[in-house]
């Protein structure tokens, strides 16, 4: 018999869609985020909205790693049709839990598991009068087997029922019995199970919060400003943007009783990123949230945004592509279609976040680029970011003053008036590639320009000619360059003397961290840089140059952020051993590490 | 030498110039660009407070062509729609005036088109419309009519969408109909059209003199000038000008804007009451059966709310906003902080 581990356990849940298991999953999570144990929690959903399998996964541990584990310790065997396979996603030696309300299939079983059955079904039937309730109330009752088999307290359950109902003690109470029920009919049963338990870190959790990155953003966008935002449903993004209808009415005071903002949601992508360009040309700090498939359809007014010198704010919560792909899985394969958005020759720079505060932050930031840089600013986010819920340190706030960068009010041209200096909207006076700008509403008369997609010259003036033409595509470059100074830098952790770096962005960043101490565990140290954005900085270089050998982690098929640095820097891109996950699930550290040890085999018997 | 005429901001005709044409030689569009000029100058209205759009095509071309002294955004095609109602939710106090043509809105466009006039954005509509891709060399756009005849002698047999019948249907709030070369008749509807608060859609019949001027087109200079279908002669009569002497009581009809302005409409062959949905859609399947271009204001409601106000948006547009008014405070954020650790 083995010794369970304390507070290292890796629970999933199998489910069918739209069974209620949202929230008896939410609560399972919170509990044990109560109970002080670092925990982090990944759903792997269906596209859809009844019927198809969904599965949920909470990760209790003690050392702190968040990222997806791929060896599963306990299944909640709820869903029959997933069931056959779900027997073998658990590890040897694993529990599982399954309604024993009607007699097991034959199919379902397997050796090496130990099986605990709990009739919820039947539970339920006493509890709860028919109807659709009933099915979801279902769920509750494996809240209570897990919560007794593994050791989380009722106490600590009411107390996150309390938490999320508040003011529905009815519905605190509905709950509470149907988890009680489990607990009480495992407890009755004599039931236990010896591969780990749960126990309570006073203060482990003080002072954390949890939240998803899609919330963090929105909050991030608010305090940065956002006050045009228009958007159309899509997953992962649309919580971003519907965060944000919940959050703006509670945060931004309205002036005179009226709206500071305005949330638009529009008929296509297209139109929410026209809708943007025109308001950031208009001069407020405008902003959409989409994915993959809403990129490619908003890629011209983009093109339009970058030629004509407009900023705006593109949050891209990615997913698996390509075409409608696995909308509800999560991907970081839309890195080229963004840095090279539109047609024509472009440049873009991404922010590329890799945790709740990042998220926050960036957002915020996000205005203020655009706004100095006169272009399209993308956020890239991707679902497990956006859409699962992390333990986090609290949101920051900095409070740094907006940077609207080269404006000028009506004031300001009548000081360039008077010192003798003409306004040109697209001339290069600073020698930095960033013009000076006005929005519509200026009411000096030097102010107004025509802009315009097609060509023109330095004074926005329609040209065809072929110098005109060439000195902004040039500008734009030097623009793009100059930005190079000025976005984050990419976070580098080293030691002296290793040689091996390891390299990843967004939302690899956790299952990196774990992978690494594994690795070391193993007696591979690396050192580590988290790129954090586009486009890239001298410390990229750098890093590259410091290593002989670099793997660099991505969740896409192709490369694509490394394929980034090979266009820079062919010598230096050619030490990047490409580490891919691409599958749709959460990166997870066993199969970064598993895809390292391959690459070192390899290298060494070539 | 005698003193040029001024308006009351003291601007003349010529302050509402914009840069030379290069439109063709007798194209409608340079006479639509004369009589918008000549409205926002007859009008009173300050070029540094309108704001220009278009989309792409002959027609987007020409917000270049009048009132230098306001800004202007030629965008993308089919998009004028898109990025003239950002604009206006980024500033509601600006005069936005949008030019579109055929192709742009009836078919690349016609999406976001649908949309605007769903949601009621204050502007200016203005449809060039004349039956072909002009930048292109020809080709039909999906206003042609059935039965017209392409410059190599396609036969157009696919119905044309009637963007005013859409306009409609759709929520637009002021629809009219004219004729480019019509100046008497598209200065008093452009001059309403700016007072009025909502979507003002001008679908405004503008031959092609290089690619839809021949014998078997419906959009030619001569078959529309034969077809034309006048409901009413109209005036547009300031909020600052006494209109007693005009009016007739029983033949004319008096639409009083928001901005205390008022349009009259004299009655031609019959009484026609621009205010019902249910007459303007009829008046325009009349026309259209017997082959005329019905012209005039057909359709005004003055009731519906435009996109801005629906919105609740503040007094002070949002681009002026600074961090003050957009950034909440700090001890907010540790409120939700707070919740997130429940």
């Amino acid at each position: 018999m083995e010794t369970p581990l304390i507070n290292d356990l890796n629970i999933c849940v199998a489910t069918e869609n739209g069974s209620g298991s949202a929230s008896s999953n939410n609560i399972l999570f919170k509990a044990i985020f109560k109970m002080g144990i670092p925990c982090s929690s990944k759903n792997m959903f269906p596209s859809n909205i009844q019927g198809l399998p969904t599965w949920y996964q909470i990760r209790a541990n003690a050392d702190g790693y968040m990222s997806r584990k791929d060896v599963i310790d306990v299944m909640v065997m709820f869903n029959d049709a997933t069931g056959a396979k779900d027997i073998y996603r658990v590890r040897d030696g694993g529990v599982l839990l399954y309604d024993d309300s009607t007699p097991l299939s034959p199919t379902l079983k397997r050796d090496g598991l130990q099986y605990i059955g709990f009739p919820a079904n039947k539970l339920v039937a006493k509890l709860v009068p028919a109807s659709p309730l009933r099915a979801k109330q279902r769920n509750m009752v494996y809240v209570g087997a897990l919560a007794y088999l593994f050791g989380i307290d009722m106490s600590v359950i009411k107390a996150v029922l309390e938490d999320t109902f508040g003011k529905k003690p009815a519905v605190i109470e509905s709950n509470l019995v149907c988890i009680d029920a489990g607990y009480q009919y495992c407890k009755e049963q004599g039931y236990k199970q010896n591969i780990a338990r749960l126990e309570p870190i006073p203060g482990g959790n003080t002072g954390k919060i949890i939240t998803e990155g899609n919330t963090a953003a929105a909050l991030g966008a608010i305090y940065g400003g956002a006050s045009v935002i228009c958007w159309y449903p899509i997953t992962p993004s649309s919580s971003l943007a519907e965060a944000m209808e919940y959050y703006l009415p509670r945060l931004r005071k309205p002036i005179d009783g009226k709206k500071p903002y305005a949330i638009v949601q529009a008929e296509d992508e297209i139109a929410s990123a026209g809708m943007i360009v025109g308001a950031g040309w208009a001069g407020a700090r405008s902003m959409t949230s989409t994915s993959g498939p809403g990129v490619s359809l908003m890629n011209e007014s983009i093109g339009l945004a970058y030629y004509a010198e407009i900023p705006c704010v593109f949050f891209i919560i990615q997913r698996g592509g390509p075409s409608t792909g696995l909308p509800t899985r999560t991907q970081q394969a839309d890195i080229s279609l963004m840095y090279g958005a539109s047609h024509g020759d472009t440049r873009h720079i991404i922010l590329i976040p890799h945790d709740m505060n990042s998220c926050f932050d960036f957002a915020r930031q996000s205005f203020n680029y655009a706004d100095r840089f006169q272009t399209p600013v993308f956020v890239a986010m991707d679902l497990d970011l956006g859409m699962n819920m992390w333990s986090s340190e609290p949101l920051k706030l900095n409070q740094e003053p907006y940077d609207q960068g080269k404006r000028l009010n009506a004031k300001d041209l009548d000081e360039w008036t008077k010192a003798g200096k003409k306004f040109r909207r697209y001339f290069d006076q600073d020698g930095d590639g960033i013009p000076y700008r006005t929005v519509p509403g200026n009411e000096n008369r030097m102010a107004s320009y025509f802009t315009r997609g097609s060509g023109h010259d330095a004074d926005a003036k329609y040209s065809e000619d072929e110098h005109d033409y060439k000195y902004i595509l040039d500008r734009l470059r030097k623009k793009f360059d100059t930005s190079r100074k000025f976005v984050p830098k990419p976070i580098v952790e080293k030691e002296k003397g290793v040689k091996t770096g390891i390299i990843c962005y967004g939302s690899s960043y956790e299952p990196v961290r774990e992978a690494r101490d594994r690795l070391r565990a193993s007696g591979l140290k690396t050192n580590h840089m988290l790129i954090r954005a586009l486009p890239l900085t001298s410390e990229v270089m750098d890093f590259l140059a410091e290593h002989d050998t670099i793997y660099m982690v991505e969740q896409n098929r192709d490369a694509q952020m490394a394929a980034i640095i090979k266009d820079e820097n062919p010598l230096l891109g050619a030490k990047i051993t490409n580490i891919l996950v691409y599958n749709g699930l959460p990166v997870s550290a066993g199969e970064v590490v598993k895809q390292i040890f391959e690459a070192a085999q390899t290298a060494k018997t070539a | 030498m005698a003193e040029a005429k001024v308006n009351r901001l003291n601007l003349t005709e010529k302050d509402y110039d914009g840069a030379a044409s290069t439109m063709c030689k007798g194209c409608g569009h340079d006479a639509i660009s004369a009589s918008v000029q000549r409205a926002y100058y007859e009008s009173s209205i300050d070029p540094r407070k309108v704001v220009k759009l278009s989309g792409i095509g002959c027609s987007s071309k020409t917000p270049a062509y009048f009132l230098s002294q306001s800004f202007g955004f030629n965008a993308v095609h089919g998009r004028m729609s898109a990025v003239a109602t950002g604009a206006n939710l980024a500033n509601h106090s600006l005069l936005p005036i949008g030019v579109s043509g055929d192709g742009d809105t009836s078919a690349i466009g016609l999406g976001n088109f649908c949309h605007m006039m769903r949601r009621n954005v204050n502007i200016v509509y203005i449809i060039e419309n004349n039956g072909v891709y002009g930048l292109t060399k020809g080709q039909f756009s999906a206003t042609a009519d059935v039965g017209s005849v392409m410059k190599g002698g396609k036969v157009n047999d696919i119905p044309a969408i009637d963007l005013a019948e859409l306009a409609i249907t759709l929520g637009a709030t002021y629809v009219a109909r004219s004729f480019s070369g019509d100046r008497k008749q598209l200065t008093p509807l452009v001059q309403g059209a700016m007072a009025h608060k909502g979507s003002a859609i001008l679908d405004v019949i503008s031959p092609c003199v290089t690619f839809n001027n021949h014998e078997g087109s419906t959009k030619s200079l001569k078959y529309v000038k034969g077809h034309l279908d006048p409901i009413h002669d109209l005036d547009f009569v300031p909020p600052y000008e006494n209109i007693e002497a005009d009016y007739n009581e029983g033949t004319d009809h008096e639409v009083a804007m928001h901005d205390g302005s008022r349009i009259i409409l004299h009655k031609l062959s019959k009484h026609y009451d621009p205010t019902s949905k249910a007459n303007a859609i009829q008046a325009i399947h009349g026309a259209i059966a017997e082959g005329k271009f019905l012209t005039g204001l057909i359709y005004y409601n003055p009731t519906r709310k435009e996109f801005a106000e629906e919105l609740n948006l503040c007094d002070t547009p949002l681009s002026e906003l600074g961090q003050d008014f957009l950034q909440p405070p700090a001890e907010a954020l540790e409120r939700i902080n707070a919740d997130m650790m429940k």
